[in-house]
């Protein structure tokens, strides 16, 4: 099932063998470059416990997906495996062939640092180091071995500018990240997630503890970003996510239900259940 | 489904409904009684917070003020007593006792029936009458009934001696350059003490270094020669060679011992010929060379400056000179040098070794069964005797590893140990075997209290597992880790027991750190401040006499545990520092 060959882009793909309930409901927008990470019938269980029931779908390169859903319905669980931060769970196992750009994620070989220095990640609270601005800012390049002074503050520069965050902290790049603001700190995630050049961008409910002044702030760069990064981001927040979002992927435990355009998921949802959700009437 | 949804939201409905009217049956008492307010819980627990203060307050007060009183000089009585003796010492403390019946029997019927009234309780006086080659003893109990009169002279002088103790009595006449002074004044006794005291200390100087030294490269060349036989065959021409270049050495060397034991005589001679006829109350006089003399003041006759002088000199000495009358006066400072270099060299043992062992128990091995067992076997460690641990370095640092030790680099010393018996290293490693449980056991909470989210930011970024320990995990818990290290040094330096076998001496020749290469000799046994207080209070000749020293030695010995976590905390607060503006 893992090696299915790809379906049609309009058509649904191979969904998983015993399957009792209703299949996903599958539109997304296509983009002109292509695929940047395929999900073929994903499974995983914490234990004995299975959180994802074979998840299908391709996220888009060069755009906006998010995933939407009640509380455990997975879409943090999908978003951590894309990088494997999963792996630091014990007893975690799953099934199921997930790609990068057509490289597998998972697999004994797959060397899982290059793979993570490939995403880079947001996380639900700002997790700033205890570090100065500048070395949590390069930290993705003291990773690589990296200790030219002039490139290092190149890489700083340009990645505070590409956050947004530049003009608030140039003055005070050798002071200590914690003293920022929480909005400030996460725009300084972004700007380290940045830092180390990757292709995908996994956000993880990143406006959840932000105010919404800060959270707007990161709207509007998730829009500047959109143009060089793919971006796939779990949001809590269906506004949010019918802004920021080109795509939009509805969880319902641990079930893909739908994956459509953001505009039709939010305003002519083809399942039952993601209208109910969108519409507030449960979640 | 929204039917479904609709239907158990009436269900759950019905049942709510069903609870609200059995609960309203329960008739709920409206007041909060004391015990539901937990008073009396809050009562017990106050008190026991301030019991626990009081006693910590009390011991500390204790200490303190016994040490801090110790060194006053104090005033010296002329006591008189009814039999006609005279007696004259500085009044330690007075105390109720029971007169034996025999006693009482010779007492005059007034006293007597004093006695009585008080139900056969007296008061006595203990003096410190020094004087111990005139009278065999440096104490005595005078009972304050057999006091005729009591007076404070003013020309009674106390002198602390480098031998025999304290000397109470008056100086007669001094004798100094071939002339005789009778009743000479303080000046000229100050002169001519220096004088002494400086040639005392030049034939020292000489006898140390100079006479140290030769004897030293003897002894080594000695060695060589025992070396050559061990490694070549006795007979060897190696050997042979080795024998006769030490001949020749040892020739030349004992030209210059024969020489610097000349200079010593000479010094000594001169030191000698400097001397004090000095009389006892009792009108006894003998004589005395006045480099004996370390301190001498007319107790009744001092200025409170004069007196400050006196204290000060004392806990200068105290801190930095040698000990001597076996331990019960003079100075600590080879057991505070003792005590700092064996804890430092303690936590530099400890430290690596408990934070590598946790850093592998937290984060790399695999957490289950084998690993809780062995987690509690660690902090089962933390509660063994520590004169289990004594014995344990004795048998296996000492005698295993420090005998093969032996046997390997140093046969030639054989049948004499370097590090084949007790040693500063030793000690320190015992110590760091005792302490190593609280390290790990702090590291490990300090490592788990680390945020995930840290971790998880860090190996997002692409960092490895032990990059992440490195730059991300280890800053975090370090200030966690130093509480570890705070503890077993606190702990490690306040130490008796294992010591007392594995290196501590009640005096040794030579400190661990010194000029000679390799300047740090991690085999010497050394000295140490707990063992210093069980020594001089409960092992001298006279208790009496090391009673306030064992005060002031507590005293010190707490500076000292102070001290060091004075700086391992200063150490963690700026670390916590960086930290400071952490929000979760």
């Amino acid at each position: 099932m893992a090696t299915a060959t790809a379906a049609r882009k309009d058509e649904m793909p191979a969904s998983a063998g015993t399957d009792v309930y209703d299949p996903t409901v599958y539109h997304p927008v296509q983009s002109p470059s292509g695929v940047e990470l395929s999900i073929r019938d994903f499974k995983l269980w914490y234990g004995s416990a299975q959180a994802l029931h074979g998840v299908s779908m391709e996220i888009q390169k060069g755009m906006v997906t998010a995933l939407i859903g009640p509380s455990g319905c997975g879409k943090s669980t999908l978003l951590r495996s894309l990088n494997r931060m999963n792996d630091l769970i014990d007893h975690l196992r799953v099934a199921g062939d997930v790609r990068l750009s057509g490289e597998p994620i998972f697999g004994p070989q797959v060397d899982v640092i290059a793979l993570r220095k490939r995403m880079g990640m947001v996380f639900q609270k700002p997790n700033p180091f205890p570090m100065t601005i500048a070395e949590n800012v390069t930290y993705p390049l003291k990773v690589d071995g990296v200790t030219n002074k002039k490139l290092l503050a190149e890489a700083c520069e340009a990645s505070l500018k590409g956050a947004a965050l530049w003009e608030e902290v140039k003055d005070r790049l050798d002071q200590s990240a914690l003293g920022l603001s929480g909005g400030q700190q996460q725009r300084l995630c972004i700007a380290r997630a940045i830092a180390g050049n990757p292709e995908v961008l996994l956000m993880d409910e990143p406006c959840s503890a932000l105010d919404p002044i800060a959270t707007m702030r990161i709207e509007q760069l998730i829009e500047e970003l959109k143009s060089t990064y793919t971006i796939v981001i779990v949001t809590h927040n269906m506004q949010q996510a019918a802004r920021v979002s080109d795509n939009t992927a509805f969880m319902y435990l641990g079930r893909l239900i739908e994956y459509g355009a953001t505009k039709e998921v939010f305003t002519n949802p083809h399942s039952k259940r993601t209208e109910e959700y969108v519409t507030g009437r449960f979640g | 489904m929204v039917d479904m949804a609709r239907m158990s939201d009436e269900v759950s409905n019905e049942m709510s409904r069903n609870a609200a009217a059995s609960l309203a049956k329960v008739n709920r008492r409206k007041a909060s009684d004391l015990t539901a307010r937990g008073e009396p819980m809050v009562w017990a627990m106050g008190g026991s917070l301030a019991f626990g203060l009081m006693m910590i307050v009390g011991f500390l007060a204790l200490i303190f003020w016994n040490g801090f009183t110790a060194f006053w000089p104090k005033p010296i009585d002329v006591v008189t007593m009814t039999s006609g003796r005279v007696i004259a010492g500085e009044p330690m403390r007075t105390e109720s006792y029971k007169p034996t019946a025999e006693a009482l029997a010779k007492l005059p019927t007034g006293i007597r029936a004093g006695i009585e009234e008080r139900g056969g309780f007296a008061d006595r006086t203990l003096y410190r009458i020094g004087n111990y080659d005139f009278y065999g003893n440096d104490f005595e109990w005078v009972p304050v009934f057999e006091v005729k009169s009591l007076t404070h002279p003013k020309n009674m002088m106390l002198v602390e001696r480098q031998e025999w103790g304290a000397l109470i009595g008056n100086v007669r006449s001094l004798a100094i350059d071939g002339k005789t002074i009778a009743n000479p004044g303080m000046k000229t006794l100050d002169a001519a003490n220096a004088k002494a005291r400086g040639l005392r200390e030049k034939r020292i100087g000489i006898e140390k270094s100079g006479v140290g030294e030769v004897n030293r490269e003897i002894n080594d060349l000695r060695l060589s020669v025992r070396r050559a036989e061990i490694d070549y065959g006795t007979g060897s021409p190696e050997m042979l060679a080795a024998a006769a270049h030490a001949a020749t050495e040892t020739k030349k060397l004992t030209v210059d011992f024969d020489r610097l034991s000349g200079e010593v005589r000479a010094v000594r001679a001169r030191d000698e010929a400097i001397t004090v006829k000095a009389a006892e109350i009792g009108g006894e006089v003998r004589e005395f060379p006045l480099s004996n003399f370390v301190r001498y003041y007319l107790a009744n006759d001092l200025s409170l400056a004069q007196k400050t002088g006196v204290y000060l000199s004392r806990w200068w000495e105290f801190l930095t000179a040698e000990p001597r009358e076996a331990n019960t006066e003079g100075g600590v400072w080879p057991a505070i040098f003792g005590t700092f270099v064996m804890t430092v060299v303690m936590a530099l043992l400890v430290a690596p070794f408990g934070i590598m062992a946790a850093l592998y128990l937290r984060e790399y091995a695999r957490q289950g069964r084998i690993v809780s067992l062995i987690r509690i076997c660690v902090n089962n460690l933390a509660g063994v005797p520590s004169i289990v641990y004594g014995v344990f370095g004795l048998g296996f640092f000492a005698y295993v590893l420090g005998g093969s030790i032996d046997q390997m680099f140093y046969p030639e010393r054989l049948p004499s140990p370097t590090f084949g018996t007790g040693g500063l290293l030793w000690a320190s490693l015992t110590l760091a075997l005792l302490t190593v449980p609280v390290v790990i056991v702090a590291t490990e909470e300090s490592l788990a209290s680390v945020p995930r989210s840290m971790r998880e930011g860090s190996l997002a970024c692409g960092a490895s597992k032990w990059q992440t320990i490195k730059w991300i995990v280890l800053p975090r818990a370090m200030p966690g880790i130093m509480t570890g290290l705070i503890l077993a040094m606190a702990r490690g330096a306040g130490e008796v027991a294992p010591l007392m076998i594995v290196g501590v001496v009640k005096l040794a020749p030579e400190l661990p750190v010194d000029a000679v290469f390799p300047f740090v000799h991690l085999e010497r046994s050394f000295m140490h401040l707990g063992f210093h207080i069980y020594d001089v209070g409960f092992q001298s000749r006279n208790s009496e006499a090391g009673r306030s020293m064992v005060f002031v030695t507590a005293l010190v010995l707490l500076a000292l545990v102070l001290a060091l976590n004075a700086v391992s905390i200063n150490v963690r607060n700026r670390l916590k520092r960086r930290f400071a503006g952490d929000k979760f």
